[in-house]
């Protein structure tokens, strides 16, 4: 297996202070966190130090860990060596107090490494063995078509859950599962589906799976809770003097109102056609104002006209 | 190996459905009660009525939320209340530039 080298992944030097760890773990955190990053590897960067901090924080790990040295040469395996460990006592040495949900975002998406040297029970505050009567709740992150939410329907959705496998070790399991996406949901909410999650030997009831929603992006609409909205592209005449045009709704094609006067980035809500949600949402136009190309003789005389006729300073604001 | 269920599943929108009380919101966040309550002072999270605190649905993204930042970011509370702001800004701020 691949030996991992916390140190380098924390940027610590191999006798760094428990203060310097912490620190560096801060500083990283706060830069790969997926909740709060714009970098493109956030996630795995996050995992990658996630679980170097759980060894480097924790003085039992990390002495056990030090007596690995530097790994072995670029390019070999890295195999644990037999007396590995012998002395440390890992079980319960987390800093989660009982009951807590304290392990990190890796969990269940440990290195290989990870998972040997130290096991499941090497991660704060993981559960032991003891007996339970409910397996755990199960949450995951799904990204849906918003036609989903609008019309309803069955969508297939595949998601890697964390699970024990025959060996004791958590693995990831590609689990695809066939949903039905309840009408009006909006993004950030959460589809429970009952006793789709954790199902432990053990326990008579099976957890319950969370899905929460987030739409992939759409042709004409951008979601904003339950409201939807699009842009409404109107010629100058129709933004000046008003007129009706015809919009396309998710419920199909309507004839809305433009009022006179109207001007770019003016919105016009069409009430109760955004997301089918209880209430419902809107469906707001925003008008852009687009201009007619000059390219033709009837065109440019039309410009030339309207310049003669029209005293406009689009510029007054501007003070020239 | 992936085993697709035959039939479709069918579920809730929780958000909608269900009145939370303070011990199944601690269960699904994985928090204790007193964090959550720590949260309901700083005006993170709202409660529906006080005693006993129920949550509105719509509070479990907001709870996870802010236990996942505290828990992996070792902040405080009050941190957590400003990053949570911060980050609502920002959506609104990218979504105002057409995202």
């Amino acid at each position: 297996m691949e030996f991992k080298d916390y140190y380098a992944a924390m940027g610590v030097a191999r006798d760094a202070t428990a203060e310097q760890i912490k620190q560096a773990y801060r500083k990283l955190a706060r830069k790969y966190h997926p909740d709060v990053s714009k970098e493109p590897d956030a996630e795995a960067r996050f995992k990658e130090v996630g679980e170097a901090y759980e060894v480097l924080r924790d003085p039992q790990k990390r002495a056990a860990y030090d007596q690995l040295g530097s790994g072995p040469p670029p390019g070999q395996d890295f195999r644990p060596p037999p007396d590995w460990a012998s002395g440390f006592e890992f079980s319960g040495a987390g800093h989660a107090g009982p009951g807590e949900e304290q392990q990190f975002a890796f969990r269940g998406d440990a290195s290989e490494f990870f998972e040997t040297l130290f096991g499941r029970a090497g991660f704060a505050g993981a559960r032991g063995p003891r007996p339970r009567e409910r397996g755990e709740d199960h949450h995951a992150r799904v990204m849906v078509d918003l036609e989903a939410s609008l019309e309803g329907g069955a969508r297939t959705l595949t998601l890697r859950v964390p699970e024990i496998g025959a060996d004791g070790r958590p693995q990831l399991r590609e689990r695809t599962l066939n949903v039905k996406i309840p009408r009006g949901i909006q993004a950030g909410q959460h589809i429970r589906l009952a006793g789709q999650g954790e199902t432990m030997p053990g326990a008579t009831q099976p957890g319950d799976l969370f899905l929460e929603v987030a739409f992939a992006p759409h042709r004409l609409y951008r979601p904003e809770g339950r409201d939807l909205q699009f842009d409404l592209p109107v010629a100058p005449w129709e933004a000046a003097l008003g007129a009706t045009v015809a919009v396309p709704t998710p419920g199909g094609v309507v004839e809305l109102r433009i009022p006179a006067g109207s001007k770019s980035g003016t919105r016009l809500r069409l009430r109760g056609r955004g997301l089918p949600s209880q209430p419902p949402g809107d469906l707001y136009a925003i008008l852009q104002v687009a201009l007619p190309p000059a390219d033709g003789e009837a065109a440019r005389a039309a410009y030339q006209a309207f310049a003669a006729a029209v005293a406009f300073n689009p510029r007054a604001a501007l003070g020239v | 190996m992936p085993t697709p269920d035959s039939a479709a599943l069918a579920g809730r929108i929780l958000e909608e459905e269900e009145v939370l009380s303070l011990e199944r919101l601690s269960q699904l966040c994985g928090a204790r009660a007193s964090q959550l309550l720590a949260f309901v002072e700083e005006g993170v999270l709202e409660v529906l009525s006080p005693a006993p605190p129920r949550f509105a649905g719509t509070a479990l993204r907001r709870a996870r939320l802010a236990v996942r930042l505290q828990r992996d970011l070792e902040l405080n509370t009050a941190g957590v209340a400003l990053v949570i702001e911060l980050l609502e800004r920002i959506e609104v701020l990218e979504r105002r530039l057409g995202g």
